[in-house]
């Protein structure tokens, strides 16, 4: 007899918008530190204090236009945020501040999320859609520094990037980049060579959202139609599917596998959150709390597996957070 | 029979006397079974034999002449057997060209395709009488294009000049083409026109056919003329003539097979890679799930069975379906609201029975506002459960939008075609006075419990009168013995009625006995099944003499799908009225229409017609029949 999905521990409401974008940062020592941060619609970043449940600041810089992204670098002091303002804007949190360090300006209008990774002490790697319509620019961070623009060929008819994840198979080698594409494709690059590697065409509409776990080399994208593609990667580099999940209704908006790799999200156009194995794809529980698309999921990064949470953001101007699965 | 070669002069006009005598008298098939084979092979090769076999039949004297060519023509094997047999007797001799070209052709219409594939290939193939090839050509396109030819000419004759057209244009060499381009195109939408102006399927299928042929042949380089007709044998053989296979050779076949043997030899080896592929694949994934025995299990799933597809709520309340229908925009709504009507109406008579006339006005207009699937169902559902919930008002408001002004023919065929479903709905039996529709509707014809008369022509008429209004799957018809009061009975007359006031009042929009005759057919139509289904009603005679008046008032239409339509009110009217009540009150209008019927059967150009008119005629013979038979 199986029992009936949780609750919310919490529900987190008063950013009086819709809800594009959730990062927490719980992983550091101090107790009384959890940190949400939420992108709005309304062009606010929200910092949320996870012990008492309320906004503690609240950034503006997009100009009022909606955030749609959001992640830190190294803590909860450095803070990038990606706005439909055409920028992208680092910030400085530490001792309380709020002010823009540096921004990008991207010429982009689109609403492809940007990805970061860590390649060594103080450098990243930000990968982003780029002013030509499908392009992918990757710049390194802080020195705003382009590294190389990933320009498919001609022909190719991929349409927009629409998005984006860099990983490394482990620290110090090659950085590489899937995309999802509006054709439904999904695209591996090289970045030092700028060139394909491999392409796999995974859905009939456009792949809405994907997350890589790069220790199984296997990665699953979910798009506006009703089915899941998990695919992975073999040892020439080459994409390959590995199996698809129908789901029970079409549209997904995003998608993110928990840093233990044990389970993983999606947030649904259905307003649901689904939660399923990453092993085998297996259906664990659906989240229905929500009254409005889902737009955005995120798990924690606390040390504590006990205390780990998943954030999902939803149109309806609400943030659930929910502690499921903790016990593994 | 056989000749002495050897450089002789003989004359043979003596034997072409005889074969000439031979042939009229009938014995065509005798002689010629015999002498034709025998010529054929000995004209294959030698020149001589060909020679004396042209003047074999140029002799032959020209009141006889027919009856040779077309023995000739007839038994042939090939267009080019043909042409050695007979030479250019066509260009030389009068008769012989009338037969070839103008009687085979345009006067008679029995013969089989072989034969038109002979005559025209014999035609094309001498340069002297490639000219009678088009001018052949130019008169079948004046037949095919006069609109009086489309009406009143059978569809057999119709069809035969068809595929003479189509074999002409297989054997036109492009500079005849360009020649005659301009002749061509303007026969073409001459002759388009009319075929697609008629009722009947067939001649319809017949114009699109052959005018997409001659545009393409005329328009090799351009954008083709397309139609959309189904795709049958019919059209397939026809679609067939236009390309003429090469004279049958002996070498070609050769490197045909080793071709084919190649092919074959390709395709199984192909077929074992894939085999091999597909057997390594389920080997791998079968290994690894084995080796993963793995802490999945320990995460247990929720319950997950809330777990459903989204869907819009459609309103319960028919006031919001006419609120939904008629303002919102919505669109997931008025979606959701169009699939839910027909059982929400059903499920609240009364409160349908409030608003019927506005619901059934609204359905009447309702336009697909977004791409669901069966919306033309749906909507014919919805306005046949209103038009059952409330029959008299919506039926005086169906019937006065029929004859009103500024409807498309669509429409007023629509109110046509959700009439007759509803009438079907409502004289069917229902069992306890409940309803029996849930889902799927089942407009079965009511079998008339049992009857003396042979079944054959009820069947058949059954059969026409179903196909005429069959618009989606029918459930099997049910030996029910269901019962209940007939609520038929009430409303016929209603349906009736006003439907057979109008007719002949025209409008400006609409003018039924004009060039609407598409839908006066179906009205008609429509009233023989009315007719049909009123049996054991009150009402049936007085009908039944109100549509034979109709009836004997456009008896003389043209338009064969009218005519048809009239002959089956006839049998409607036959089956479903008593036959005392016949007898007693209907004897003249019987006794008018008897003997047009008899005037049908014998004269009708469409065979259909004549069919019908004749069951008609054994009908009432047989009811004749059975009063007299009938114990005192």
């Amino acid at each position: 007899m199986a029992l009936p999905p949780p609750d919310p521990q919490f529900v987190l409401r008063g950013t009086g918008a819709a809800v594009h974008a959730l990062h927490f940062s719980c992983g550091s020592q101090e107790p009384d530190a959890p940190i949400l941060f939420s992108g709005s619609e309304n062009g606010f970043i929200h910092i949320w204090n996870l012990k008492t449940h309320r906004v503690d600041t609240a950034l503006d810089g997009h100009g009022r236009k909606s955030v749609y992204c959001v992640e830190t670098m190294g803590g909860k002091d450095r803070l990038l945020s990606q706005g439909r303002d055409q920028r992208i804007c680092l910030w400085d949190l530490a001792e309380g501040r709020t002010a823009v360090t540096d921004s990008v300006f991207t010429e982009n209008v689109g609403f492809c999320r940007c990805s970061l990774l860590k390649v060594a002490q103080g450098r990243w790697l930000m990968a982003m859609a780029a002013k030509a319509l499908e392009e992918v620019q990757v710049l390194e961070l802080p020195s705003k520094t382009s590294v190389c623009t990933l320009k498919p060929e001609v022909g190719a008819k991929l349409g927009m990037p629409m998005c984006l994840k860099l990983w490394q198979i482990n620290c110090g080698s090659q950085p590489l980049l899937l995309a999802g594409y509006e054709d439904g494709s999904v695209v591996l690059w090289n970045l030092s060579t700028g060139k394909v590697l491999s392409q796999l065409v995974c859905h009939q509409e456009p792949v809405m959202s994907l997350d890589f776990d790069s220790e199984k080399a296997k990665g699953i994208s979910g798009s506006s139609e009703k089915v899941l593609s998990i695919w992975s990667l073999n040892e020439q580099q080459n994409l390959q599917v590995y199996k698809t999940h129908k789901l029970v209704n079409a549209g997904i908006s995003g998608i993110t596998i928990r840093p233990d790799k044990k389970i993983l999200a999606t947030a649904g156009w259905d307003h649901r959150i689904r939660i399923f194995g990453w092993k085998k794809m297996k259906p664990l529980a659906v989240l229905d709390y929500h009254t409005a698309t889902v737009h955005c999921v995120s798990f924690s990064d606390h040390k504590n597996p006990g205390e780990r949470l998943l954030a999902a953001g939803s149109k309806d101007h609400r943030i659930s957070i929910w502690s499921i699965y903790t016990q593994t | 029979v056989c000749f002495i070669p050897g450089g002789l002069d003989c004359s043979i006009s003596f034997v072409s006397h005889v074969l000439g005598k031979v042939c009229v008298h009938g014995r065509q098939k005798e002689i010629l079974s015999i002498l034709v084979p025998h010529l054929n092979n000995l004209t294959k090769s030698d020149c001589i034999w060909q020679r004396i076999c042209w003047r074999l039949v140029e002799c032959v004297p020209d009141r006889w002449m027919e009856a040779v060519v077309l023995g000739f023509v007839q038994r042939a094997p090939g267009a080019d057997a043909l042409s050695r047999l007979l030479g250019n007797l066509v260009v030389k001799n009068k008769k012989a060209q009338f037969v070839v070209t103008q009687k085979v052709l345009l006067l008679q219409y029995g013969h089989t395709t072989a034969v038109l594939q002979n005559l025209l290939g014999y035609l094309s193939l001498d340069s002297l009488r490639r000219a009678l090839l088009i001018k052949v050509l130019q008169e079948l396109l004046e037949t095919w294009g006069s609109s009086s030819a489309v009406k009143h000419s059978p569809p057999e004759q119709q069809q035969y000049i068809s595929k003479a057209i189509l074999i002409c244009l297989s054997h036109l060499k492009e500079p005849e083409i360009e020649s005659c381009r301009q002749e061509l195109l303007t026969s073409m939408m001459e002759g388009v026109k009319c075929h697609l102006d008629s009722n009947l399927p067939q001649i319809r299928r017949l114009g699109m056919i052959v005018a997409e042929s001659i545009s393409s042949k005329i328009n090799t380089d351009g954008p083709v003329l397309k139609f959309q007709y189904e795709e049958d044998d019919e059209a397939r053989e026809l679609k067939s003539l236009l390309v003429q296979t090469p004279p049958f050779c002996v070498v070609p076949s050769v490197p045909d097979d080793d071709r084919n043997g190649k092919a074959d030899a390709a395709l199984p080896l192909v077929l074992e890679s894939n085999k091999k592929s597909h057997a390594a694949a389920p080997v791998t994934p079968d290994e690894e799930s084995d080796a993963e025995l793995d802490s999945d299990d320990d995460l247990i799933p929720y319950d997950m069975s809330e777990d459903k597809e989204l869907k819009t709520k459609a309103p319960v309340y028919i006031r919001d379906c006419i609120e939904v229908l008629t303002g919102s925009e919505d669109v997931d709504k008025w979606e959701a609201t169009v699939k839910a009507l027909e059982s929400l109406v059903r499920k609240n008579p009364a409160a349908t029975r409030e608003v019927s006339v506005e619901l059934a006005k609204i359905l009447l207009h309702l336009e697909e506002k977004t791409c669901i699937e069966g919306f033309v169902e749906l909507r014919q559902r919805a306005q046949v459960a209103v038009l059952t919930t409330d029959p008299i008002p919506v039926i005086k408001y169906l019937t006065s939008q029929f004859y009103s002004l500024n409807y498309s023919l669509r429409q007023r065929m629509d109110i046509l075609d959700v009439l007759v479903l509803a009438a079907q709905e409502l004289s069917y039996p229902k069992s306890c006075g409940k309803t029996k529709h849930s889902g799927v509707q089942k407009p079965c014809i009511q079998l008339l419990p049992g009857s003396d008369s042979s079944k054959d022509w009820r069947r058949i008429v059954d059969e026409r009168i179903k196909s005429k209004t069959r618009r989606f799957a029918t459930g099997q018809s049910q030996v029910e013995l269901a019962s209940g009061p007939n609520e038929f009975n009430l409303v016929a007359g209603h349906f009736f009625f006003p439907l057979i006031q109008h007719f002949d009042r025209p409008l400006t929009t609409f003018d039924l006995l004009g060039e609407d005759h598409f839908v006066l057919g179906r009205l008609v139509h429509t009233l023989a099944v009315l007719m049909y289904l009123a049996v054991n009603t009150v009402a049936v005679t007085a009908m039944g003499k109100a549509l034979l008046e109709f009836v004997w008032a456009l008896r003389f239409h043209t338009d064969s799908y009218v005519r048809q339509g009239l002959l089956s009110c006839v049998s409607s009217v036959l089956l479903s009225i008593p036959a005392e009540h016949l007898l007693e009150d209907m004897t003249e209008e019987l006794l008018e229409t008897q003997s047009w019927l008899g005037d049908v059967v014998e004269k009708d150009p469409d065979g259909d017609c004549r069919r019908v008119a004749l069951q008609n005629l054994l009908l009432m013979e047989n009811l004749k029949k059975k009063l007299k038979t009938v114990p005192s």
